[in-house]
C-alpha cells in the first residue's frame, strides 16, 4: 500500500507518523528515546526501512540509533566521533582561538545507493562518514582542516554543520553548510573542500566579499537538477545555478527573507517553499501569522499559503531541518514547529492540517514515500 | 560484588532494572568499576565518561556513602563499603537541563 512515513525529531524524543496515500488518517508512534533531544531522524533512500536517528542529551552526550524495521525497533550503534589528526582551533566569540570540541550530530545524510553508508554533520563543524551502518565513524578531515578553519566562528546555535547534500548520481560531489562559516563543496568525495560563498551578503560581517563567515541556514535542490541550489540564509533567500560557484538573491516579495528551512517540490524543480520568520531576534512569523510561501518560478515571485495555518496569535518557529516533501503524485509538504505542531499538506501546500499539535518542540521533519 | 545504580536514562539505554551487580577485582576504583560496566553494557561507552576511559562527562556525578566522589582521581580506591557491596556506587545525572 502506498503511503508516507513522517520522521519527527523533537526536544524530548522521536516520533513516527504514518498514513496511506490520502494522508488524511494518521497513526502516531512514539516517543522513542523519550527525554533525549533528537536532532534528526531520516531514512535510507536505498532501503526505506533502514532509519538513522541522532540522539543527544546534556548528561550523556551523543548516541546514534538505527532501525531496520521502519522505526518499530531501534538499536544503538556507534557513538565514537573523534576528529582525525591534529584537532586545530577555530575562532571563538571573543576573537580568541578555541580547539575543536565534538558536541553533537545535527544532521544525518544516508547515501543513495547503500543503506550502510551514511554521513553525519557535527558540532563543532565536521563531516563524519560511516560505511558500516553507523557502527563506526571516520571524519573527512579535509573540511575541518581547510585553511580558513581558524576563521570559522559559531552562530548562536553553536558551530554546527547542519546540511549535507550528496550527489544524486552517486558521484563525488558533496556540499556542506556550516553556521556561521558558509557553504563548502568537495568534488572528490570529501577529501578536499572549497568555500562556495560568492554572492552571499551578510550584514553582520564587515567584509561583504568574505570567503567565509556567512550564516547559511539550509540548502535544498531537486535531484533532477543537481547544480541548481536554493538556500535559506540567516537573511536572504538565495539561488545558485552552478552548484554553488555563485549565488544570487531571490527573496523577491517575501514579507521577510529571514528563516530557517527551505524545500523543493518533488516533481517541479522550480517550485520552492520557505517559512518567513520576522527576524533573528524575533524567532516567530511576521504578524503572528504562520505562513508557508511558495515560488513556482524558482524564486523572486512568491505567494503565501495560509489555508489551515494559524493566522493570528502564532509565535512559533520552524527550524532548519523541520520541513520536507513527499514524492507522491500530488506532492505533500510537511513541517514541524517549536510549538510541537506537525502540519501536512497533501496538495502541494494549498491546504494544511495538523497531524499532531502537542509534541515537544520539533527539531526535524523528514518524509519517506513508501511503495 | 559491586552494587551500582545508574540514572534512569542510562538504565533505559542499557535495558536494566534496578541495581547492576558487577564483579570487580581489587583494587576497586572508579576506573575499574566503569571498565566492568562498559564491558557488560557496551552501549554505555561514551555516556558516562569519554571513550577509551576519558574524563567524566560534565553533568554526570559519582556518589557513595553520602560523599560526592566525582572529583576523586579515577584510580583512587573507592570506600570499603562500596568494595564489599554493602553500599551502592551511585552514578547520578546532575540537576541540570530542562
Amino acid at each position: 500500500m502506498t503511503g508516507v512515513r513522517v520522521l519527527v525529531g523533537t526536544r524530548k524524543g522521536a516520533f513516527v507518523l504514518t498514513a496511506d496515500a490520502k494522508r488524511a488518517d494518521w497513526r502516531v508512534a512514539g516517543p522513542y528515546f523519550g527525554g533525549w533531544e533528537v536532532y534528526h531522524v531520516t531514512g535510507s533512500p536505498a532501503s526505506p526501512d533502514r532509519l538513522y536517528a541522532s540522539q543527544y542529551s546534556g548528561w550523556s552526550g551523543q548516541l546514534i540509533q538505527r532501525s531496520d524495521d521502519g522505526g518499530a525497533t531501534w538499536e544503538p550503534v556507534g557513538n565514537a566521533f573523534g576528529y582525525a589528526g591534529e584537532v586545530g582551533s577555530h575562532q571563538w566569540y571573543d576573537g580568541s582561538q578555541r580547539p575543536w570540541e565534538f558536541k553533537r550530530i545535527w544532521h544525518l545524510e544516508p547515501a543513495g545507493g547503500d543503506p550502510d553508508t551514511v554521513y553525519a554533520g557535527a558540532e563543532d563543524a565536521a563531516v563524519f562518514r560511516s560505511g558500516d551502518g553507523g557502527r563506526t565513524w571516520q571524519e573527512l578531515p579535509g573540511l575541518r582542516q581547510h585553511e580558513s578553519g581558524p576563521l570559522w566562528q559559531p552562530g548562536a546555535g553553536g558551530m554546527c554543520l547542519h546540511t549535507i547534500v550528496l550527489d544524486p548520481a552517486g558521484g563525488g560531489r558533496i556540499l556542506a553548510a556550516i553556521s556561521a562559516a558558509g557553504v563548502f563543496r568537495s568534488d572528490d568525495g570529501g577529501r578536499t573542500w572549497r568555500p562556495r560563498n560568492k554572492g552571499l551578503r551578510s550584514g553582520s560581517i564587515p567584509d561583504q566579499e568574505a570567503e567565509v563567515g556567512h550564516c547559511v541556514h539550509r540548502i535544498a535542490r531537486h535531484p533532477s537538477r543537481p547544480d541548481v541550489l536554493f538556500m535559506q540564509k540567516h537573511w536572504h533567500v538565495m539561488r545558485s545555478d552552478d552548484a554553488g560557484d555563485s549565488w544570487y538573491q531571490i527573496s523577491g516579495n517575501l514579507p521577510s527573507d529571514f528563516g530557517f528551512p527551505i524545500a523543493v517540490h518533488a516533481h517541479e524543480p522550480d517550485t520552492v517553499y520557505v517559512v518567513p520568520i520576522l527576524s533573528d531576534t524575533e524567532h516567530y512569523p511576521p504578524g503572528g501569522q504562520l505562513q508557508v510561501w511558495r515560488s513556482r518560478a524558482g524564486g523572486h515571485e512568491w505567494e503565501p499559503l495560509t489555508a489551515g495555518l494559524p493566522q493570528r496569535d502564532c509565535y512559533v518557529n520552524v527550524l532548519r531541518d523541520a520541513m520536507a516533501v513527499d514524492g507522491l503524485d500530488e506532492c505533500g509538504v510537511y513541517f514541524g514547529t517549536t510549538g510541537g505542531q506537525v502540519y501536512a499538506s497533501a496538495d502541494a501546500g494549498e491546504h494544511f492540517e495538523p497531524i499532531v499539535r502537542d509534541l515537544p518542540a520539533v527539531l526535524s521533519v523528514e518524509v519517506q514515500t513508501l511503495p | 560484588m559491586i552494587r551500582l545504580v545508574l540514572p534512569a536514562h542510562l538504565r533505559t539505554l542499557a535495558g536494566v532494572d534496578g541495581e547492576v551487580e558487577l564483579e570487580v577485582a581489587p583494587p576497586v576504583t572508579q576506573r575499574a568499576v566503569l571498565d566492568a560496566l562498559e564491558a557488560r553494557y557496551p552501549v554505555l561507552r561514551g555516556t558516562i565518561r569519554g571513550h577509551g576511559g576519558g574524563p567524566r562527562r560534565a553533568f554526570i556525578r559519582f556518589f557513595a556513602c553520602q560523599q560526592d566522589l566525582s572529583h576523586e582521581p579515577p584510580d583512587a580506591p573507592l570506600p570499603g563499603a562500596v568494595a564489599d557491596g554493602s553500599e551502592p556506587y551511585l552514578i547520578v545525572g546532575a540537576m541540570a537541563g530542562g
